[in-house]
């Protein structure tokens, strides 16, 4: 059996760790970022290389991918920033932890804020920030406590403020609270929302944040994970850091397990390092007894529904770097970017979503459709109208008044609504659930609306015969 | 086995439905020592409008919702146009342009949750403060003590089901719990 | 509400802009590779939607305007579009014969905030286009209510025209709508009905970004979406009219125009607002020699595509009961009415008997250019004194001008009243009647009693004659009243306050016998001369264009819809 791998999460659920600075420094707190800062120029190919672009170098070279949802390097996310505008950069951590299923960044900043913060300094040194804001959602209260005490505990060491450590930069970071929107996850929803307005994403071209972003300045938008993971980057360098994990999928990651199993909760593993059965059966204590698996959502609940027994061709490089395709079990496929992706959804957030024998698939898919019309900020046609429309249909066949029909009826509703055809990905996230469930339910969608047709006729009144 | 883990009562939530309405707050009056709390959360950003949330913040926290009277010195203060911060109350759930009990009790509705029990959760609670068990949205009790709503997902998926008293958290709420967290918050 | 970029010939050249090729449905055409921002004037990539529309290609839309900053939230602009291939190393992959390889991109791209590239195509007539489309359209139906019949949008409303074009007969939408608020009252002149409402935000951005009244908002979230003002405050600026132009639905209605008439019964009629000296270009619409409403009309050397809410509604005046509709004379205290031929009979007889300097002419700046042009010619005759007055209010920072008559630069450029010297032949006027030098006057639209003027003054002139559209105590005193022409009666041009002439053309008949001024100006003068002038607007306008070096080589026909700039005098 694969064991957890604890590298974010090492010290957070020992025995006596706490949140305050004292004990992050009793750990090796810091000693990362006094590296970082000691970084001299070097000459390279006759060219002068800044510490700063030595970082970036190492945090592109070690393979990090946003933890957030995407999945997309984190290096080349940093190469795209506008170094020549002469504008401020900003970096923003993206705190705004929302997606149904995931519960990792609560873990970091309620037990080791600290590390956060570290990870954010260097961050903001390798590109040349000088203000960083913690969006962290609204109902985190605590935690937004938690860092502030965390912020100012810096801030006395000198971790932060003017001169940092005699190094000349400069950085101030602070909290910035939500209020209750999932859409402020969105990267650009969240700079909206940052900049005091209501959180409507931005059209991609052409506000893309690395060049038009907060302010209309460059800025860099990283998940909590992610920044947590660059200290480590600089901790281990990259070539170290690289070999945790798999090929392209380097690193840990914190999995979310909810739902049906016996034993819910995070698990730090190496990316690619435990299947999904093992991450369900071993690590999360497999099903109630006597239950059978229905469904697993494999990355928030955004991501496409697997159904139990689903098999997939995934294509993969063999030994000698060929393309092969490999049949694999549902249970069997590695936990990683790559390989959810070739089975046609997405480790997305790292949450995942268990469902047995015991759930009204109808009525999971329903609640989540509920979430989705809720969250919808509303600002484009699709996603604004769609979402809240599946929400009706799945609400009336839940409660009775579905249609055989109803299953077709949805599937064409959410098929207008993903692609590209909205201003986010928000259209995806509340499409693609119903696109899922729908084609690989089917039967069950169907049974219930022709049950609902069957009862509604056999209750209709009889037609009374005239006198 | 339908309707066991999720409350698919006929009565269902309206969505976010909320009317354009404030309530009037004839004595609101900032005290000098929040007043200065929320200067100083203004100078943390470049361009004051960015501190909108986080006065909202601030001067729910202080009078448990946002009348028109503080959406209007929310406004002034940053200067920026009452319908600027409007906007922000009306889209934003954690802001109330209404009034609310003592306590707001809210109940993590979203799938994971709703997988471990969240709605028999919320029906117990409402049942136990004499309200309506199918009303997904914000409900009051008479007593002024108590208001239950569903909430969307809050990031604890993993020790459902979950709710959140005021700033304050419970997860694995069993119905014996809820009753000794709703007796302790009645005081 | 036009829509079409149009140029302005006169203005200054613009810097040579570089041409991009793409293809549009694949027609190979060249645009620029920049346009001017509509808000900022500095050059921006020109967008596929500018692009199409430069070559006759409408790619539907509702968030999209123009004049507008880019929102990119209909959607209903998404197209398919191509780009030119390129391998690993970034260079073009080429066709076999030579030419570039184009891939169809796998995500359609919003036609107004999608730049153009070179060797772009852009499908805007595809399937996949026109599916995105339908479905769009079908998202925007399913909350919107069908009142169509009732609906004052109704046949100028896009979701209509484009439901024809794009929809399906039958919905399937089986839910239960999303209720909204009905006939809000935004402001004094505005009513909103939310339910009708697509959420496009033209107007929310108009009066922020062009208004600069950031009064209009969205409150709730997601389908509930609701726009609104806040509660209590009014939607009250000098603007607001223009939000309801732009409505591409029917959910903001001007409270001036809602249930009086349906759009297609009117006759449009291109015409310049009075109201100041900007002339904004407008469009007015009658039915039956009755105004309903006017709006504006786009000309971006004078008014864009805006108008102020005061010169919009500024036509009532035209239909009120003041009209003066008959011509008449004094004989002592008994006024006869008599008919035109007779009246010019009689002044071009009485205007002779005086010797020259006794009578004097008082014109005014809402006269057209060619009236004050003729009018002239009759004062020169007499060799009396003239005079106009100016008309001096309140500017604002957009387009209501501090000059409140629209042809002042009218007086100065014909010369009737050199620039800068006008009312400073009141007071001789004045004392001339006084001490009988003078005891004539011709004042046409002037209220000489409400310039200050001392009624018993006017009692001691041998002859007042006065030609108004509004009966006024001046008239009241005159031995002759001579009934004129609201501008929306007659042809004519005023010249703006920065010199940009322009024409206006008859929308309604004047009533009973008013008579448009050039008229019988032309009659006097030709009585009274023997000069020969012309009976047609055109040719006596292009009789004065002949005689004024400011408007040379200027012909009626030339002036254009949307008008020419003319040197002023002394600029």
């Amino acid at each position: 059996m694969p064991e957890e791998y604890r590298l974010i999460l090492k010290h957070a659920d020992e025995d006596g760790y706490t949140p305050d600075i004292d004990c992050y420094m009793r750990h090796g707190g810091y000693e990362t970022l006094k590296k970082a800062l000691a970084i001299q120029p070097v000459e390279m190919d006759g060219k002068q290389v800044t510490p700063q672009e030595q970082i970036r170098e190492e945090v592109k070279k070690s393979g990090l991918r946003g933890r957030g949802g995407a999945g997309f390097s984190c290096g080349l996310k940093w190469s795209f920033v506008d170094r020549r505008s002469g504008k401020p950069i900003y970096l923003i951590c993206n705190a705004d932890e929302s997606e149904p299923g995931t519960f990792k960044d609560r873990q970091i900043i309620h037990k080791d804020p600290h590390q956060l913060i570290e990870g954010m300094i260097i961050s903001s040194f390798a590109n040349d920030v000088h203000l960083a804001y913690i969006y962290i959602r609204g109902e985190f209260p605590e935690g937004a406590r938690i860092l502030n005490k965390a912020l100012a505990e810096a801030r006395e060491k000198n971790f932060l403020g003017k001169n940092i450590l005699g190094s000349g930069f400069d950085l101030e970071i602070y909290v910035h609270r939500g209020a209750g929107a999932y859409i402020c996850g969105e990267e650009t929803g969240l700079i909206e929302s940052l900049e005091g307005k209501r959180p409507y994403p931005r059209i991609k071209p052409p506000y893309f944040p690395a060049v038009l972003g907060l302010y209309m300045c460059p800025t860099i938008v990283n998940n909590v994970e992610t920044l947590c993971h660059v200290k480590h980057v600089m901790n281990l360098g990259a070539a170290e850091y690289s070999k945790l994990g798999t090929p392209n999928n380097t690193g840990t990651r914190i999995v979310c397990i909810s739902g049906h199993v016996k034993k819910p909760g995070y698990y730090e593993i190496q990316v690619g390092h435990a299947t999904i059965g093992q991450l369900i059966n071993d690590f999360a204590g497999g099903l109630h007894d006597g239950r059978k698996l229905k469904a697993i959502i494999p990355g928030g609940s955004s991501a496409k529904v697997f159904k139990a027994g689903e098999k997939f061709k995934i294509r993969k490089k063999d030994a000698e770097g060929n393309d092969v395709e490999v049949e694999m079990d549902l249970l069997d496929i590695p936990y990683d970017f790559d390989t959810l992706m070739a089975a046609g959804s997405m480790s997305g957030s790292g949450a995942i979503i268990v469902m047995d024998d015991s759930t009204d698939i109808v009525e999971a898919l329903g609640n989540i459709s509920d979430f989705y019309a809720h969250e919808s900020c509303g600002q484009c046609t699709p996603c604004r109208e769609g979402s809240l429309w599946m929400s009706k249909a799945l609400n009336r066949l839940n409660s009775g008044g579905g249609r055989q029909q109803d299953a077709d009826y949805l599937l064409k509703i959410a098929d207008n609504i993903p692609g590209g055809r909205t201003i986010c990905a928000f259209g995806e996230a509340c499409s693609w659930p119903v696109q899922s469930f729908v084609r690989k339910f089917k039967d069950e969608f169907e049974a219930k609306g022709a049950a609902a047709e069957k009862s509604r006729e056999e209750s209709a009144p009889q037609p009374v015969p005239a006198k | 086995m339908t309707g066991k883990i999720f409350n698919y009562e006929d009565k269902r939530r309206e969505g976010n439905h909320r009317m354009a309405q404030m309530e009037d707050q004839q004595d609101f009056v900032v005290p000098s020592g929040l007043e200065s709390e929320i200067d100083e959360l203004i100078t943390h950003y470049p361009e004051k409008r960015s501190a909108s949330l986080m006065v909202l913040h601030a001067l729910q926290e202080k009078f448990g919702y946002l009348s028109k009277q503080a959406i209007e010195w929310t406004a002034a203060k940053l200067d920026l146009e009452p319908v600027n911060i409007f906007e922000l109350v009306t889209f934003y759930p954690m802001f109330r342009n209404y009034k609310v009990g003592t306590t707001v009790i809210r109940v993590c509705r979203t799938l994971s949750c709703a997988l471990g029990g969240s709605h028999k959760l919320h029906g117990h609670l409402c049942s136990k403060l004499g309200l309506d068990p199918g009303e997904k949205g914000p409900q009051n009790t008479p007593d002024g003590k108590f208001t239950i709503e569903f909430a969307e997902c809050l990031a604890a998926c993993g020790t459902p089901p979950v709710m959140m008293c005021n700033d304050d958290f419970y997860d694995n709420v069993s119905n014996q719990e809820a009753d000794k967290i709703i007796g302790k918050y009645r005081k | 509400m036009a829509e079409t970029t149009t140029k302005d010939s006169s203005q200054a050249v613009q810097p040579q802009v570089e041409m991009v090729r793409i293809k549009i449905n694949g027609m190979e055409v060249e645009v620029p590779k920049t346009q001017p921002d509509p808000i900022t004037g500095k050059p921006v990539p020109t967008t596929m939607i500018q692009a199409c529309a430069m070559h006759g290609v409408d790619v539907p839309h509702y968030c999209y305007h123009p004049k507008l900053p880019v929102a990119g939230n209909c959607r209903m602009c998404l197209v398919e579009f191509g780009m030119p291939a390129v391998d690993r190393n970034r260079q073009p992959v080429l066709n076999d014969d030579g030419s570039p390889k184009i891939n169809k991109m796998p995500r359609p791209a919003i036609a107004c905030a999608t730049a153009i590239a070179p060797n772009m195509e852009i499908y805007a007539d595809s399937d996949g286009s026109k599916e995105m489309r339908k479905a769009v359209l079908e998202f925007l139906l399913i909350n919107h209510p069908l009142d169509c019949p009732i609906c004052d949008q109704a046949g100028e409303c896009k979701l209509q025209e484009y439901s024809y074009e794009y929809g399906q007969a039958e919905s399937r939408f089986v839910e239960a709508k999303v209720h909204k608020p009905k006939q809000v009252d935004l402001g004094p002149r505005i009513m909103l009905d939310d339910e009708r409402c697509i959420l496009c935000s033209r107007c929310i951005r108009f009066t922020r970004d062009i208004a600069g009244d950031d009064a209009l908002g969205f409150f709730n979230r997601g389908s509930y979406n609701t726009l609104g003002a806040y509660p209590g405050k009014s939607f009250d600026n000098n603007y607001t009219l223009n939000t309801v132009d732009i409505c591409p639905v029917g959910a903001l209605t001007s409270k001036d125009f809602r249930f009086r008439m349906r759009a297609w019964f009117l006759k449009e009629t291109d015409s310049v607002c009075n109201s100041c000296g900007t002339g904004c270009n407008t469009i007015v619409s009658s039915r039956e020699e009755v105004i309903y409403r006017q709006e504006p009309r786009e000309n971006d050397a004078v008014n864009s595509s805006w108008m102020c809410d005061h010169g919009r509604l500024n036509y009532k005046w035209q239909a009120s009961d003041t009209r003066l509709d008959a011509v008449s004379a004094r004989r002592g205290d008994v006024r006869e009415v008599i008919d035109w031929p007779r009246v010019v009979d009689e002044l071009s007889g009485k205007l002779q008997s005086f010797a020259p300097g006794e009578v004097a002419f008082i014109a005014s700046g809402q006269m057209t250019t060619e009236e004050i042009f003729l009018f002239r010619r009759l004062a020169e005759k007499f060799g009396g004194l003239r005079e106009s007055f100016p008309n001096v209010g309140e500017g604002d920072h957009l387009l209501v001008s501090a000059d409140k008559d629209p042809n002042t630069n009218g007086l100065f450029i014909t010369g009737f009243t050199p620039a800068g010297e006008q009312g400073r032949n009141f007071q001789s006027i004045q004392d001339g009647i006084r001490n009988g030098s003078i005891k004539a006057l011709f004042v046409i639209r002037e209220d000489l009693i409400a310039r200050g003027m001392d009624a018993g003054l006017l009692e001691d002139l041998q002859l007042l004659v006065v030609s108004d559209i509004h009966r006024t105590p001046t008239t009241d005193a005159a031995h002759y009243i001579l009934p004129g022409c609201a501008h929306f009666e007659k042809r004519g041009t005023f010249i703006n306050v920065k010199g940009r002439l322009q024409k206006f053309m008859k929308a309604v008949e004047g009533p009973g016998a008013s008579r448009p001024e050039w008229e019988f100006l032309h009659e006097l003068v030709h009585q009274t001369t023997g000069q020969n002038g012309f009976s047609t607007i055109e040719g006596l306008f292009n009789q004065m264009a002949g005689e004024i070096p400011a408007l040379a080589g200027v012909t009626w026909a030339s002036i254009g819809d949307t008008g020419r700039s003319v040197e002023l005098p002394g600029a």
